[in-house]
């Protein structure tokens, strides 16, 4: 013999719970009553009941709260748990813009040797967040005598309809005096469009060691023809400490204005040929100097702008 | 069968090429009652009360490029369906692809879970299985189905459906063609839509530059055209935004044939032509005419409407007109569907013999854009944002040189609104929360404080109902274009009736990162929209956005709320212009789940997408 007092909650319980079976039941007829029947074959019926049972016993008891189960779905109106969504709005992509692949052959003038440069950039995601990986490289520039080459990758949500808010880290690896020099940087920038048409990436960056410097680039795009592109092109570091090792001094670092004149061969496949003036200003350009670089440059490139 | 697409194909087309096409393939190409008139027996033209489908993958061949479509039946557009009004229709679809697939039959009011949308209706129709189809026919006029999955629409899976009616209908003719417009493109639909949603002006080779700019100078003025060019880069938006996706990539076709394959319709002297005009494209609108000929529209959306004598109609996408033609003379006449943003067309001819083709005429130059279709087109209307949405910021505060930029040639549709003070604006704008539902008038009203998000590039300022006009592009000077004040339904429908309530929808977007939703909201964000069945409800479209958008209700008719009275005309797809304020009376008369969606397939595929749920009402607690 088990003790009744075991017995009776289980009793209640089932009590209960045929209550609201009953309850329950007698509100689907009242809504079979209120409902035209709908045109539906056998199968359908079959699995509208199936589906009746999910929602509304699995989770709770029906018993409990019968206003609730009336505010719900009739069940001819939920879909089948197997069911795909009626569009793919969420799809992710990637995407990569190469928007700066360039050779620049040497000029007399300055006496810099020929190099290559890129600034590429690109993102992973959808409509609203993404993950975002930028890389730059430049060597014999106002800015950097020798080579620089940097990385970010960056957690990017799109706010404000036009800004894509950028978090993430940054490593940058340059040569000075002959050896190889790393720091890793944290990074929070904005991408976007503003007024005018102006794509604008303003980024501020706090190195290992604390200290802060930050970069404004800026393009627009003017068409000369549907396929003949001007693109304006401008770029400024500005830093809080005396870097020596990166050749940044403290104020403002450098300012370059390019213009590059790309054909879009099709979209996303455009050769171009550019010029640029670069200067780099106060205590960088006599770093940049004693580096043996030269702080003011007017170079011409050629290269290829590309995404994908 | 084979002969028969071989010698049918040579005479529409008359190619040495077809002939290598007709050997490489054994399948018909172009459906075989594209070729003739819709009443007569070809073998594509499907009746009866048990009809066979199977989608597969098939080659073909246009402009001499090879090509994989959807197709239904083997051809594209796929067979004809002809049945009879007040008969019982059952369809047997097979799928033969490796992926899910659906048919949606456009317009007809069937039960939910026969509307064949994966998600809303059902699973939809898996690899290799048949999906029966089983529904009374209980309507009459032109129709078309599609897929309802992925881009299969695009790819070639539509076809025209004509239900005869059970009463003699109230016009004559002796010649019924189905003129079923379409586009074409050998990209996929993903690639599409991936290419817009990484550079948005992708396929736009029509933008302004610097040489417009250079004879804008000349016409107007060097302030004027500087002030213009400098509002739209403010606004961060391009004037010359008439299509996502243009002839750069797009074929467009009629009755699956290029303008170049010229479709030809046959006709003796005297007789009257009916025209089943559908707009089956995915991406594109365009216009309708027939030079020489005065078309007069007899139904919209397969509903008989009092006659309209027009010369060109703007048809969106998934919307149908019947016209009759009568050409005196032996023609030939050019059947002319200029795509909205005039970077093609689709033509076909109307002839007495094979092989005849008229002059096909020159496109209209591109429009632009005006401030009329960003809502925020005249001083006053300025002045009273300036005051109503300070701080906002992302519009000017600066009045728009609408009087004198370049655009002033496309402005003859103003509203004329120009002497409506601020106070009166001011007056509206107070009340715009409270405002009992009533119909849109072309009296301006300003928009909410909602933005509707990032997700949403702009609002208009002020929309207002613009069924009078033509729409951007045609002048209603220059020859009689239809209006949708012109659309009154043949018979008063009794059952219409003041709604009972009114849902406001404003349908959103970000031309930029080609976002596309209703409120803000893309489909994978947003509840469902709920009707209380049995109510009369009216739903208002406000176009916050500087496109049009054609919008599909599935189950219901939407009764065009265009001053007809008792006549109004209802539809399954409502053009809406930009900054229009549009509504729509629905009787939510069908129980269930239905998909309501812009029919730009690129866009409801991005989201602007929703499920209207027809229930009972909810309980009070």
């Amino acid at each position: 013999m088990r003790p009744p007092g075991r017995l009776l909650p289980l009793a209640l319980l089932a009590f209960l719970c045929q209550l609201g079976l009953v309850d329950t039941m007698a509100l689907a007829e009242s809504e079979e009553v209120t409902l035209p029947t709908v045109h539906s074959s056998s199968s359908a019926h079959l699995a509208n009941s199936q589906r009746l049972v999910n929602p509304h016993f699995t989770h709770r008891p029906a018993s409990l709260d019968l206003s609730l189960v009336k505010a719900t779905t009739l069940p001819n109106l939920l879909p089948g748990h197997d069911w795909p969504s009626p569009v793919d709005d969420a799809e992710r992509r990637t995407m990569v813009l190469v928007d700066v692949l360039e050779y620049r052959p040497q000029t007399r003038s300055t006496g810099s040797q020929s190099d290559y440069r890129w600034d590429i950039e690109g993102w992973y995601g959808g409509d609203y967040n993404r993950v975002w990986f930028k890389t730059e490289g430049q060597r014999n520039t106002a800015f950097k005598a020798d080579y620089d080459v940097d990385f970010q990758l960056l957690y990017g949500r799109f706010i404000q309809k036009y800004y894509d808010f950028q978090i993430g880290g940054r490593v940058e690896t340059q040569t000075f005096r002959g050896a190889n020099v790393t720091r890793g940087l944290a990074v929070i920038g904005i991408e976007g469009l503003v007024p005018y048409s102006y794509q604008i990436e303003p980024s501020l960056f706090i190195d290992q060691n604390g200290a802060v410097s930050a970069r404004l680039a800026a393009t627009k795009d003017l068409l000369m023809t549907q396929r003949l592109i001007l693109q304006l092109r401008f770029e400024t570091n500005v830093a809080v400490q005396r870097v020596e090792e990166f050749t940044t001094g403290s104020g403002l670092n450098n300012a370059e204005f390019g213009v590059r004149l790309r054909y879009d061969i099709r979209r996303g496949f455009s050769p171009y040929v550019g010029v640029s003036i670069d200067r780099s200003f106060g205590e960088t350009a006599t770093l940049i100097r004693q580096e043996g670089g030269s702080p003011s440059q007017v170079r011409f490139a050629m290269g290829v702008r590309m995404w994908f | 069968m084979k002969r028969t697409s071989i010698s049918r194909r040579g005479i529409l087309k008359g190619a040495a090429t077809l002939g290598l096409v007709a050997a490489t393939y054994a399948l018909k190409p172009v459906a075989l009652w594209a070729g003739t008139a819709a009443d007569s027996s070809s073998p594509d033209v499907l009746t009866g009360d048990l009809i066979d489908l199977t989608i597969s993958e098939q080659k073909f061949r246009l402009n001499g490029r090879e090509a994989t479509a959807v197709m239904m039946n083997g051809s594209l557009p796929g067979p004809l369906i002809r049945l009879k009004e007040g008969q019982q229709a059952t369809l047997r679809v097979t799928n033969r692809l490796r992926e899910v697939t659906s048919i949606h039959w456009h317009g007809l009011l069937v039960p939910p879970e026969m509307d064949g949308v994966p998600g809303v209706s059902f699973r939809g129709i898996d690899q290799g299985t048949t999906f029966t189809y089983h529904f009374p026919i209980q309507q009459s006029g032109t129709y078309w189905f599609h897929s309802h999955s992925g881009g299969q629409e695009l790819q070639g899976m539509y076809a025209p459906m004509i239900i005869d009616p059970i009463e003699p209908e109230p016009f004559q003719y002796q010649r019924d063609y189905v003129v079923m417009l379409s586009d074409w493109s050998f990209e996929s639909p993903h690639t599409l839509l991936s290419n817009l949603k990484k550079q948005a002006g992708f396929y736009n080779f029509q933008r302004r530059t610097a040489g417009e700019f250079v004879a804008d100078v000349g016409r107007h003025g060097w302030w004027a055209t500087v002030q213009d060019y400098l509002a739209w880069d403010r606004m961060r938006m391009d004037p010359t935004d008439f299509a996502d996706v243009t002839a750069y990539t797009l074929t467009y076709l009629m009755n699956g044939q290029p303008p170049e394959s010229n479709w030809t319709g046959l006709f003796r002297p005297g007789e009257r032509i009916r025209l089943r005009v559908i707009n089956a494209a995915a991406m594109t609108l365009f216009d309708v005419r027939i030079p020489g000929l005065q078309m007069t529209v007899v139904q919209a959306d397969g509903q008989s409407v009092q006659p309209v004598v027009v010369e060109e109609f703007r048809i969106g996408p998934a919307e149908t007109y019947d016209v009759i033609v009568e050409p005196a003379g032996d023609g030939p006449y050019t059947v002319f569907a200029e795509t909205m943003d005039r970077s093609g067309y689709a033509r076909g001819t109307l002839a007495t013999r094979p092989g005849a083709s008229a002059p096909i005429p020159d496109r209209r130059p591109r429009p632009l854009r005006t401030m009329a279709d960003m809502g925020m087109n005249h001083e006053g209307m300025s002045h009273a944002r300036t005051e109503s949405r300070a701080g906002n910021g992302h519009l000017p505060t600066h009045t728009m040189p609408s009087q004198t930029s370049p655009t002033e040639a496309h402005q003859q549709h103003g509203r004329g609104v120009g002497d409506m003070t601020v106070s009166e604006m001011r007056s509206d704008k107070e009340t715009a929360h409270q405002r009992p539902s009533e119909r849109p008038t072309t009296e301006p009203v300003p928009h909410s404080p909602d933005d509707h998000g990032t997700g949403n590039q702009m609002v208009a300022e002020f929309s207002s109902n613009r069924m009078h006009e033509p729409g951007a592009g045609l002048d209603a000077g220059e020859r009689r274009v239809l209006l949708y004040t012109d659309l009154k339904s043949l018979h008063p429908f009794d059952e219409h009736r003041r709604p009972d309530r009114e849902i406001e929808l404003h349908l959103t977007g970000h031309m930029e990162r080609y976002m596309w939703s209703f409120d803000g909201q893309k489909y994978s964000e947003a509840p469902p929209i709920r009707f209380h069945y049995g109510e009369m409800v009216r739903l208002t479209f406000v176009n916050d956005t500087m496109m049009e958008h054609p919008l599909h209700l599935h189950g219901m008719w939407m009764y065009l709320e265009n001053s007809a009275g008792p006549y109004l005309p209802r539809k399954h797809t409502v053009l809406v212009k930009p900054a229009e304020r549009l509504s729509v009376a629905i009787h939510a008369d069908a129980p269930g789940r239905w998909a309501f969606h812009c029919h730009l397939q690129l866009h409801m595929e991005a989201g602007m997408f929703r499920v209207v749920e027809v229930s009972e009402r909810e309980p009070t607690r």
